[in-house]
C-alpha cells in the first residue's frame, strides 16, 4: 500500500587509506580503489556471492544487479540489501564509498518474495471497483431478479451515486497513471489478491444495496442529497489538490522527501493542521458518498478505510517528525487537533 | 475454532519461547492469574461432574445442556477477561488469536445452543461439551500450575498431546451443531435483516452460518499445524526456524 521511505543511512567516508599498491610493473598514473563485496544469506550466513574489482561508487542498485548476474531468480526489486543480518534495508541509491564498510564490504541478502510494481496493483485494485459497481448499476442478470435484469433505478440518487463511484475511480486511476510519484517501485506479490479482495469486495457489497430494486432513498430526500454531494465533490477537489501539490515537492525520477507546505491552492491550507490532508479529503468523500446513498455497508467501508488511513498517517506522521528537526508542531496526522 | 489452544506462552509467568526466560509481571497481577486460572479450573471441573451426573443419574443426554448451562455459559463468558489480559499485557499473547478463539465459544454458546433450543439435544453438542470440558481443564491447570512454577511433567504432556485427538473431535461437535441448526434458522428468519430497510443493507443468518461452516476449511488447519509445532517444540525441544514473511 503505502511505502514509507527510511531515513538515508551511512556516514561519510571512514578514513580509509589506500592499502593496495599499484600492480607491479605498471606506472599507475592514479591509484584506484576497488571494492570486494560479499553477499551473505541475512538467516543462514551462507555466502552466496562474491563480487571483486567493485567500483568505489557503485550504488547498491548496482551492486543489486550484479548479484542478480549469479542468481537470477532474485530479480534487484526482491533482494534486501543490509549491513547487518536484522538491519534496515539499504537503499538503491546509496554508495558504496559512503557506507560503513572497510573495503571488504559484506551484506546480508533477504529474499522480499516474489514483487509486484505499484502501479500494477494501484491500477488492478482500483479497475476492479471501476467495473463491478457499473454491472450491478446495469441490472446485468444473475444479481437481481431476472425481472430486474437491465432495468434502470427511477430514484435520481442512484443515478448520481453511480456517478460519483465512477467519477471517484476514475480519478484514481487517472492519478495512478499521471500523478503519483511512488517512493517504492514494487511491493509484495500477495498484497495485490489482499488489496483486491477489500477493494473489489466492499465495492460488489455497496453497488448491491444501492442499486437494489428495493433501495430506500435517503430520508431527508434532496437536502440530504445536495448536501451529500457537496461534500463529496469539495473533498474529491481537496484531495486531488493535495496529490498535485505532493507530486510538485518531488522532481521526476527522484526519490527526496520534503516537509509538504500550503500552496495558493486554498485547499492545500489543510497542509497547516494536518501531516496527510489527502487522507482526509479520502475519508472525507466517503462521508459524504455515505450520507447521499444512507446506505450502511458504505458507512462500514468509510470506517475500515478511515482506520487504516489513520494508522498510514500516523506512520508517515512519525516520519515526518524523525527526519526533519523543524516539523511544524500544530500538526495531526489525519484529523486537525485529534489524530 | 472453539479449542481455546493458544500459543507456547499461555498465561505463565514462564515464557515458552526459545530462551525459556522468565518475565516478571507484578505481584498483584501474578495473584490474580492465579485466582482466575484456579477459578477457571474449578468452573470446568463443576461442569464435567454436573455432565458426568446427569448422564448417570438419567442414562440418556436429553436435556443435558439445559441442566448445565447456567454453568456453561457463566464460565465461558467469564472467558472474556482472557482478552483483556492479553490487551493488559499481563498475559503475552496476541490479543487477536485470543479474541478469535473466545469469540467462536461465546458464539457456539449463545449464538448457536443457546437461540437454537431445537438442537440442544443433538449428541453434537454433548461432543463439543465433553472436548471443551477436558481441554479447559487441561488448560487452566497448566496455567495454574505455570504460574506456580510447579509444573507436573503430565499436566504438560496433556497439554500439548489431547488437543491431537479433541480439536478434529470439537471442531466436528461445533460443524455437526451448526449443521443441524441450519433448517430451524431458515424457517424462523432469526437473526436477519431483509429489505426494503432504510439502512439499505441485508442480512441472513441461514447463509451466514454457511460461510461460518466454511471458514473453518482455511482456518482450522493453520491452528492445529501451529499446535503441533508448539508440541514439538515444548516437548521436543525441536528449533524451529520460523518462516521469515
Amino acid at each position: 500500500m503505502e511505502g514509507t521511505a527510511l531515513p538515508l543511512e551511512g556516514g561519510g567516508l571512514e578514513g580509509l587509506t589506500l592499502r593496495r599498491p599499484p600492480p607491479p610493473g605498471k606506472k599507475a598514473k592514479k591509484a584506484v580503489l576497488f571494492f570486494e563485496v560479499e553477499i551473505l544469506d541475512a538467516k543462514t550466513r551462507e555466502k552466496l556471492c562474491f563480487l571483486d574489482k567493485v567500483e568505489p561508487q557503485a550504488t547498491i542498485a548496482e551492486i543489486k544487479n550484479l548479484f542478480t548476474k549469479t542468481h537470477p531468480q532474485w530479480y534487484p526489486a526482491r533482494q534486501s540489501l543490509r549491513l547487518e543480518p536484522k538491519g534496515r534495508s539499504l537503499k538503491d541509491e546509496d554508495v558504496l564509498q559512503s557506507l560503513p564498510v572497510g573495503t571488504t564490504a559484506t551484506f546480508y541478502f533477504r529474499d522480499l518474495g516474489a514483487q509486484i510494481s505499484w502501479v500494477t496493483v494501484f491500477l488492478t485494485e482500483y479497475a476492479g471497483p471501476l467495473l463491478i459497481y457499473l454491472l450491478f448499476y446495469f441490472r446485468v442478470p444473475f444479481l437481481y431478479g431476472p425481472r430486474y435484469d437491465f432495468t434502470a433505478s427511477r430514484h435520481a440518487v442512484v443515478h448520481l451515486a453511480c456517478a460519483c463511484h465512477s467519477f471517484h475511480y476514475i480519478k484514481r486511476l487517472l492519478e495512478t497513471l499521471f500523478v503519483h510519484r511512488f517512493s517504492h517501485g514494487t511491493m509484495p506479490l500477495r498484497n495485490i489478491f489482499k488489496n483486491c479482495t477489500y477493494y473489489w469486495g466492499f465495492a460488489a457489497w455497496m453497488a448491491y444495496y444501492i442499486n437494489h430494486p428495493l433501495y430506500t432513498p435517503p430520508a431527508y430526500g434532496d437536502e440530504q442529497v445536495k448536501l451529500a454531494l457537496a461534500v463529496f465533490l469539495f473533498c474529491q477537489l481537496g484531495n486531488f489538490s493535495i496529490h498535485v501539490a505532493l507530486r510538485n515537492l518531488r522532481p521526476a525520477g527522484s526519490k527526496t522527501r520534503k516537509i509538504p507546505y500550503p500552496t495558493r491552492n486554498p485547499f492545500t491550507w489543510l497542509f497547516l493542521l494536518v501531516s496527510c490532508p489527502n487522507y482526509t479529503y479520502e475519508v472525507g468523500s466517503w462521508i459524504g458518498f455515505t450520507i447521499m446513498t444512507q446506505c450502511l455497508p458504505v458507512a462500514l467501508f468509510s470506517l475500515v478505510g478511515f482506520v487504516q488511513m489513520a494508522i498510514w498517517a500516523q506512520g508517515k506522521h512519525r516520519s515526518y517528525l524523525r527526519e526533519f528537526r523543524d516539523y511544524p508542531p500544530l500538526r495531526s496526522p489525519i484529523v486537525p487537533f485529534l489524530l | 475454532m472453539a479449542s481455546s489452544e493458544e500459543d507456547g506462552s499461555g498465561n505463565g509467568s514462564v515464557e515458552e519461547k526459545e530462551n525459556g526466560k522468565k518475565r516478571s509481571l507484578g505481584a498483584l497481577a501474578t495473584a490474580w492469574l492465579i485466582f482466575y486460572n484456579i477459578a477457571m479450573t474449578a468452573g470446568w471441573l463443576v461442569l464435567g461432574i454436573a455432565m458426568a451426573r446427569f448422564y448417570i443419574q438419567r442414562g440418556t443426554h436429553r436435556g443435558l445442556f439445559r441442566s448445565v448451562q447456567k454453568i456453561l455459559k457463566f464460565f465461558q463468558t467469564f472467558a472474556l477477561l482472557e482478552v483483556v489480559h492479553c490487551a493488559v499485557g499481563i498475559v503475552h499473547t496476541s490479543v487477536l488469536v485470543t479474541g478469535v478463539q473466545v469469540s467462536s465459544r461465546i458464539f457456539m454458546v449463545w449464538f448457536i445452543a443457546h437461540s437454537i433450543k431445537q438442537i440442544q439435544n443433538e449428541e453434537s453438542v454433548i461432543l463439543f461439551l465433553v472436548v471443551w470440558t477436558v481441554t479447559e481443564i487441561t488448560r487452566y491447570s497448566f496455567y495454574t500450575f505455570n504460574l506456580l512454577n510447579h509444573l507436573p511433567y503430565f499436566i504438560k504432556w496433556a497439554r500439548y498431546n489431547f488437543f491431537i485427538i479433541l480439536y478434529p473431535a470439537g471442531v466436528a461437535g461445533e460443524l455437526l451443531t451448526i449443521y443441524a441448526a441450519l433448517p430451524y434458522v431458515k424457517k424462523t428468519g432469526m437473526y436477519s435483516l431483509r429489505l426494503p430497510n432504510k439502512y439499505n443493507v441485508s442480512f441472513d443468518y441461514y447463509y451466514f452460518l454457511i460461510i461460518v461452516m466454511f471458514s473453518y476449511i482455511p482456518l482450522f488447519p493453520q491452528l492445529y499445524l501451529h499446535m503441533l509445532r508448539q508440541r514439538r517444540k515444548v516437548l521436543h525441544g525441536e528449533v524451529i526456524v520460523e518462516k521469515d514473511d
